[in-house]
């Protein structure tokens, strides 16, 4: 049995009126890594904020490395990286300088060659010695990241760190965490993307307006809800009315003039269940096979789509 | 290490990336440096011919000008701390094991560093235009003690209003009180020679007890009451800013 990284519980915080997180608890083990999932303004970044020493907590308890926020302080900042939501880099300095500063306050010998490594490693070596400002966004982050690397800290939080990035980048980030992970490190990631949690988590906790709503590994979590399904999507409302007769035993949102219905999602079936409908003279402008995902978790979880099935 | 050791490398870190911002930033050397060699030579070469001051107006308008040199310099470290918070480079600082005041500290000594540049300039321009000071060595020692006590003060508290301001340019906007302030004091005229209201305003108000030292400093002629209401001030300046910055830094997240 694995030791616990990171242990919460009991874990409230309010700004004047407005609570935050009302009463979180959750442990995270070590050399493992554990999503946050959850929508803007879920408490996500406040929870990050508190385990990384940068907020008190109005109540509960967090141990981070094995030593508690609020009376180890210091031992807790030694032990941890934080990369923040928005690129911390200091921009009059060039990606080397940067790094090397992280170094120095975190008097790690032989900083040079720990700083041109991770220039290697991050694919920054030809604009190591530009400033920030001649930076792309995806290349700020990288350094944003490498900077938190600097003095292998054993416990690395990072509060949304793809939001952003367009894909390329975003696998690369991916796969960065999958190598740290493999050399023990141990990963508190926020996301708001639900196929980031799903592909890197090994536990992911649902947060919705400061509660966790659901706490599991991204399998367990998509056993929750119903399984292989059908969607189709009608024109308008009588037609979803007559289609919803003729299939049975879907479920229907009219909101989204959307119909599910469940199937095994082999070609016969559903050869049939498109016969049936053509039989009955009923188009359906969208149609998909649908297996779940953390999407559907979200859904039947908070009762509200996550921001990603909103946006597309 | 020892805490002191310790808080003293990383400031002297800090310090070591502050200086690398003002080398590279134009605008704040322009404003740190040049701009008061400028307003010297204007109200020296320019304006200066019509004012009556009794005595020589170079002689005259030098310790003011040392002031507006360390008042100038200031818009810049507000600008910066206030980037550093808004951009999270403090809570990156923050959320690791260094000394708490270095971050902090590191602004306050480049800023020191930047207004003594500022000040040797003024006084070397100052002796090329026909400065002729009566101030002993002793003299001069106070001039840089006092300078530099005035610097410290007013930094701290520019360092706690760019952390609490919401934007960069609102922190920039916030340190121009204290470059209008030197305006009216006896910097540039005597406050006796201005209207009533402004007079008063004048007389009593922070600049003028400490330019008014720098004046009898530099006249070897120090006043003991101007040199105490100085310090005074400058003390007081440099507490609160101080406590303001320091709680302003930990509770920011």
């Amino acid at each position: 049995m694995k030791s616990s990284a990171i242990a919460v519980s009991g874990l409230r915080k309010a700004y004047g009126d407005r609570t935050v997180l009302d009463g979180i608890d959750f442990e995270v083990a070590e050399g493992s890594v554990f999503s946050m999932l959850g929508p803007n303004g879920a408490g996500k970044t406040t929870t990050v904020n508190v385990l990384a020493t940068l907020l008190k907590a109005d109540s509960g308890t967090v141990h981070v490395a094995g030593h508690d926020v609020v009376t180890a302080t210091r031992q807790v900042r030694a032990a941890i990286g934080v990369t923040g939501q928005f690129a911390a880099v200091d921009e009059l300095l060039s990606g080397r300088e940067n790094l090397q500063l992280m170094a120095d306050l975190k008097r790690v010998r032989s900083g040079e060659r720990v700083v041109e490594r991770l220039l290697e490693r991050f694919d920054l070596v030809e604009s190591a010695d530009k400033r920030i400002s001649t930076y792309s966004g995806g290349m700020t982050r990288k350094l944003d990241l490498a900077m938190t690397l600097v003095g292998d800290p054993r416990i690395i939080f990072l509060d949304e760190p793809t939001t952003g990035l367009d894909p390329r980048s975003r696998r690369t980030m991916w796969g960065i965490v999958r190598e740290l992970v493999a050399d023990g490190t141990t990963i508190f990631l926020t996301t708001q993307y639900l196929d980031e949690a799903d592909h890197l988590s090994d536990r992911v906790v649902v947060l919705d307006h400061g509660r966790l709503v659901a706490e599991g590994t991204p399998d367990e979590l998509k056993r929750q809800v119903p399984g292989t399904h059908v969607r189709l999507r009608f024109a308008d409302l009588d037609e979803l009315d007559a289609a919803a007769r003729v299939l049975g035993g879907g479920t229907r949102d009219d909101q989204e003039l959307l119909l599910r219905v469940p199937s095994d999602g082999q070609s016969k079936s559903l050869r049939a269940l498109l016969d049936r409908l053509d039989e009955y003279r009923l188009n359906a402008q969208e149609f998909s096979v649908h297996t779940p995902d953390l999407d559907d978790v979200f859904l039947a979880l908070t009762g509200h789509a996550g921001e990603e099935a909103i946006a597309s | 290490m020892s805490n002191v050791a310790t808080a003293w490398a990383d400031s002297t870190i800090m310090l070591r990336r502050n200086l690398k911002h003002t080398m590279r930033n134009p605008l704040v050397l322009f404003n740190a440096i040049l701009f008061p060699i400028v307003l010297l030579l204007m109200f020296v070469k320019v304006l200066g011919g019509a004012f009556e001051v009794g005595e020589s107006y170079i002689d005259y308008s030098t310790p003011g000008m040392l002031v507006m040199a360390v008042s100038y310099g200031l818009g810049s470290t507000a600008t910066a701390v206030n980037d550093d918070m808004t951009k999270g480079i403090i809570n990156r600082f923050k959320a690791m094991d260094i000394s708490r005041g270095a971050v902090l500290t590191g602004q306050v000594i480049v800023t020191t560093v930047r207004c003594l540049v500022a000040c040797t300039a003024i006084v070397a321009v100052a002796f090329a235009m026909g400065f002729d000071p009566d101030a002993s060595a002793l003299d001069w020692l106070g001039v840089l003690g006092f300078v530099v006590l005035l610097t410290v003060a007013a930094a701290w508290l520019t360092v706690a209003v760019g952390l609490a301001a919401k934007t960069a340019e609102s922190a920039g906007l916030a340190t121009v009180p204290l470059i209008m302030l030197p305006f009216l004091s006896s910097a540039i005229v005597p406050a006796d020679t201005m209207g009533a209201g402004v007079r008063q305003f004048a007389e009593y108000q922070p600049f003028t007890p400490i330019i008014e030292t720098l004046r009898g400093l530099l006249a070897g002629d120090p006043s003991t009451g101007d040199a105490l209401a100085g310090i005074g001030w400058c003390l007081g300046l440099a507490i609160v800013g101080y406590v303001w910055a320091i709680s302003t830094f930990k509770k920011r997240a």
